[in-house]
C-alpha cells in the first residue's frame, strides 16, 4: 500500500519536471545554480512497478507511435517586431518609450555608421585602404543591441567558444556583466558554434549569441547554409533560451537584448537572438554581389525595409525630426567622418621597433638581435627609407 | 632514503613524474585562486591518466571542471577566459587530439598578444601526453614538438624527469605567455629522486634553459622529453668504452636554449641530437641548422647526425613500434658513425 502510494508521488513529480522541460524553465538558485533542470537531477527515484521512463539522457515520456518529428520550416519561430515598416508602433504595450535623447542617438548612430560606410568603401576604392566591409541594411542590429548593454559588459566580434569561456569568468567573478558574442548565419554553421552553445549551456554561463541571420555567406545564401528553421530553432537543442526577432526594427533588438541581458546576468544562462536581417551591400570590398544576386533583391530591401528609414517614419510621426535637420545632420555627420579620416591619415605609421615588441610578454634574445641590426643598418641607410612616415 | 653530500645531510625522496606534475599544480592552484584546471576526465576520475588525482576532491567543481568531449570547445574557452583575466590550465587528454582545438592554440591564444599590440594577453597553459606511447598505433602516437615550437608567440616546453616535471609546469602556469607542456605517458610511473630544492612550493625550473645532465668531452647529444634517458643510458654504455658523452636535456623547446648548446658543441667538436617525433621540418633539424648560423659551426669535427622517430605513421604491431622509435643501441651508432669509431 505505501508502496504504492510512493509510485504514484514519482509518477507525479517526473510528469510536472516533463512539462518543465517542455517550457524550459529554470528556476535560478544560489550562485545561478538551477537545481530544476532535468538534467541536474542526481537523486532519480527509481521504481520499477512504474512503467515510465528511468533514462538518466532525457526527460520525457513513452510513446508508442513511431512518428518522426518534423522539421518546422514553413511555419517557422515568430519574428518578433515593436514597429511596421512604416515605424508605426504595432503593440503599445511593448514600446519602450525611449526618452527623446535616447531614440535620436540611436538615428544618428545608424545614420553616422552608414555615411561612414559610403565614405571608407569610396576610399578602398581610391586605394586609401586596402579593405572594407560595410553594415548597409544592418544598422538596427548593431546599435539596437549595444544600446541595451552596459558599458562594463564585453563583445566579442566573433569566437565563439572565447566569448563563453570569458562568460564563464565574469560569472566566477561575480561581475555583473554579460558577454555578448556576435556571428552571422555563416558562421554559425562552424564546429565551434556547436562548442559554444553547448558550454555555454552546461558551464551556465551569463553570455547572449546574437546571431545577425542577413541572408548571404558572401555568395551562400540560407537555402545553401542550412535547411533547419535558422539559428533560433537550434537554440532550444541545447537547452538555451531563444528569440527571433526583426532585426531591421531597432525596437525589437533593444528590447530583446534588454531583456536577455536582465536575465543572464541574474540567472547565469545563455541566451540566443537571431536577428533577421539583409544585406544590403556587398559582403567586403573584394566581392561583387551581382554575380549572384538581382537588382531588384536588393532594391527592394534597401526601399521597402531599412532599419534607418523605419526610425525616421517613427521620429518624424513624434515631431521629433524633420526635414531641415536631416539636412543639416548629413552634412555634419559627413564633415565629421572626413574630418577624422584626414587626422588618421596624417598620423604617421608605427615605430618600426613595434614589428619585434609584443610576441610575448618578454622579448626573447633572437628578436631583440634583430630589432638592434635594423636598427644599426637604419642609422647607416635610413636616408634611403621613408623614415619621416613613420613614428619616430 | 638519503645522500651525504659534502658535510651537508640532503634526504631525498623518490616522486615520479605523475606525482611531480599533480604537485606542482596543487601547489599553484592553492597559491592563485585564479588558476583553474579544465579538460575531459580531469575532475571525478583525477584524470584519464590519473594526473590530477585528488585535486578535484579539494578544489571542488569551480576549479577542477570536465568537459564535453569537444577539444575545440573547452581550449577555446578556456582561452576565453584567460583573456578575461583566469589563469586555466586546459588539458587534452592526448595531443593527439589537440589537433582538434589547434585553431584556438595557435590563432587564438598565440598571436593575440601580438596582434593586440600588448594589450591582450593569454596566460595559459596547455599540458597533457605527448609523443609515442605503447601499442596505441598511428593516431594516437604523434609527437607535437615540432608543430608547436614552430609558432611565434608559443612558449613549448618538454620535461624529462620528476624535476623537471615540476618546475617546468610551475612556470609555466605562472608564466603570462600561452605556454604548451608536452608531458610523456611512458614517463608518468617513473620515479626519479627528487632533491630537497624541489620539494619547496617556490621551486621553479626557468623556461629556456637547457640543463646538462652528464658532462662529457668527446661528443654533445642533445635530447627531450624520454629520450634523455635513452642517451644517458647510451652514455652509460660508451663510457665503458672511453667515449665520454655529453647529454643535454632540452627541457624547452621554444625559446630554444642554443647558447648551452654551443658552448657544449665548441667543447666536444660533435653533434647528435635524438628525439621521438619525425625528421623532417623536426627539433633535430632546427638544432643542426641554427648550430651552421651560429659560432659552434666552425668546432665542428664533423657533421651534426639527427637520431629521429622512423617517417611512418606509428605502426601497431609491437615490433615494429619498437624499431619506429629510437632505441639506446640507435643512439649510440649515431654516436659512433659520428665519431668514426
Amino acid at each position: 500500500m505505501a508502496v504504492a502510494i510512493g509510485a504514484v508521488r514519482v509518477w507525479r513529480q517526473s510528469r510536472i519536471l516533463g512539462q518543465a522541460a517542455l517550457l524550459l524553465l529554470r528556476r535560478p538558485g544560489a550562485q545561478g545554480l538551477t537545481i530544476s533542470h532535468p538534467h541536474r537531477q542526481q537523486e532519480q527515484q527509481f521504481s520499477s512497478l512504474d512503467d515510465k521512463p528511468q533514462f538518466p539522457g532525457a526527460s520525457a515520456e513513452f510513446i508508442d507511435k513511431l512518428e518522426f518529428i518534423q522539421p518546422n520550416v514553413i511555419s517557422g519561430i515568430p519574428i518578433y517586431r515593436v514597429m511596421d515598416r512604416q515605424g508605426q508602433i504595432i503593440n503599445p504595450s511593448e514600446d519602450p518609450h525611449l526618452p527623446k535623447e535616447k531614440v535620436l542617438k540611436f538615428y544618428k548612430s545608424m545614420t553616422l555608421l552608414n555615411t561612414m560606410d559610403r565614405i571608407l568603401y569610396e576610399s578602398q576604392r581610391q586605394g586609401r585602404i586596402s579593405f572594407y566591409m560595410t553594415n548597409y541594411g544592418e544598422e538596427g542590429t548593431h546599435v539596437g543591441s549595444a544600446a541595451a548593454l552596459d558599458n562594463t559588459d564585453l563583445v566579442f566580434g566573433q569566437y565563439r567558444e572565447a566569448a563563453v569561456g570569458a562568460a564563464y569568468a565574469a560569472k566566477r567573478a561575480n561581475a555583473n556583466r554579460v558577454v555578448i558574442c556576435y556571428f552571422g548565419e555563416g558562421a554559425a554553421s562552424e564546429g565551434d558554434a556547436h562548442a559554444g552553445f553547448n558550454f555555454a549551456a552546461t558551464l551556465e554561463c551569463p553570455i547572449i549569441f546574437f546571431c545577425r541571420n542577413n541572408g548571404y555567406a558572401i555568395s551562400t545564401p540560407t537555402s545553401e547554409q542550412y535547411r533547419g528553421d535558422g539559428i533560433a530553432a537550434r537554440g532550444p537543442g541545447y537547452g538555451i533560451l531563444s528569440i527571433r526577432v526583426d532585426g531591421n526594427d531597432v525596437f525589437a533588438v533593444y528590447n530583446a537584448t534588454k531583456e536577455a541581458r536582465r536575465r543572464a546576468v541574474a540567472e547565469n544562462q545563455p541566451f540566443l537572438i537571431e536577428a533577421m536581417t539583409y544585406r544590403i551591400g556587398h559582403h567586403s570590398t573584394s566581392d561583387d554581389s551581382s554575380a549572384y544576386r538581382s537588382v531588384d533583391e536588393v532594391n527592394y530591401w534597401d526601399k521597402q525595409d531599412h532599419p534607418i528609414s523605419r526610425l525616421r517614419h517613427y521620429l518624424l510621426s513624434r515631431g521629433w525630426w524633420d526635414e531641415e535637420q536631416e539636412k543639416a545632420w548629413r552634412k555634419q555627420s559627413r564633415k565629421k567622418v572626413m574630418e577624422a579620416f584626414e587626422q588618421a591619415e596624417r598620423k604617421p605609421k608605427p615605430n618600426p621597433n613595434l614589428l619585434f615588441s609584443d610576441v610575448y610578454q618578454e622579448m626573447p634574445s633572437q628578436l631583440r638581435k634583430q630589432q638592434e641590426s635594423l636598427a644599426r643598418h637604419l642609422q647607416t641607410y635610413g636616408e634611403h627609407y621613408p623614415l619621416e612616415h613613420f613614428d619616430k | 632514503m638519503a645522500a651525504v653530500s659534502g658535510l651537508v645531510w640532503r634526504p631525498l625522496r623518490q616522486v615520479t613524474v605523475r606525482d611531480a606534475i599533480n604537485q606542482g599544480m596543487d601547489e599553484e592552484l592553492e597559491r592563485d585562486e585564479k588558476v583553474f584546471l579544465l579538460g575531459e576526465e580531469v575532475a571525478q576520475y583525477d584524470g584519464a591518466y590519473k594526473v590530477s588525482r585528488g585535486l578535484w576532491k579539494k578544489y571542488g567543481d569551480k576549479r577542477i571542471i570536465d568537459t564535453p568531449i569537444s577539444e575545440m570547445g573547452f581550449a577555446g574557452i578556456a582561452v576565453g577566459a584567460a583573456m578575461a583575466g583566469l589563469r586555466p590550465i586546459c588539458e587534452f587528454m592526448t595531443f593527439n587530439f589537440s589537433m582538434q582545438a589547434i585553431d584556438q592554440v595557435i590563432n587564438s591564444a598565440a598571436k593575440t598578444y601580438y596582434m593586440s599590440g600588448g594589450l591582450q594577453s593569454v596566460p595559459i597553459v596547455f599540458r597533457g601526453p605527448n609523443g609515442a606511447s605503447a601499442g596505441v598505433a598511428a593516431q594516437h602516437s604523434q609527437c607535437f614538438a615540432a608543430w608547436y615550437g614552430h609558432c611565434p608567440g608559443l612558449k613549448v616546453v618538454s620535461p624529462w624527469n620528476s624535476e623537471d616535471a615540476k618546475g617546468l609546469i610551475k612556470s609555466a602556469i605562472r608564466d603570462n605567455n600561452p605556454v604548451v607542456v608536452l608531458e610523456n605517458e611512458l614517463m608518468y610511473g617513473v620515479p626519479f629522486e627528487f632533491p630537497s630544492e624541489a620539494q619547496s612550493k617556490d621551486f621553479l625550473v626557468p623556461i629556456g634553459k637547457a640543463k646538462i645532465e652528464r658532462q662529457g668531452t668527446h661528443i654533445t647529444v642533445v635530447s627531450h622529453s624520454r629520450p634523455v634517458g635513452h642517451c644517458l643510458e647510451a652514455a652509460a654504455v660508451l663510457s665503458k668504452e672511453g667515449v665520454e658523452c655529453e647529454v643535454i636535456n632540452m627541457r624547452t623547446i621554444r625559446p630554444m636554449d642554443m647558447e648551452t648548446i654551443e658552448a657544449s658543441v665548441m667543447k666536444t667538436n660533435h653533434l647528435v641530437t635524438v628525439e621521438g617525433g619525425w625528421p623532417q621540418f623536426g627539433v633535430g633539424a632546427e638544432i643542426c641548422a641554427r648550430i651552421m648560423e651560429g659560432p659552434a659551426f666552425n668546432f665542428l669535427d664533423a657533421p651534426a647526425v639527427r637520431v629521429t622517430g622512423a617517417d611512418v605513421p606509428m605502426p601497431y604491431a609491437k615490433i615494429l613500434e619498437d624499431n619506429s622509435i629510437p632505441q639506446v643501441k640507435d643512439i649510440i651508432f649515431a654516436i659512433k658513425k659520428t665519431l668514426n669509431i
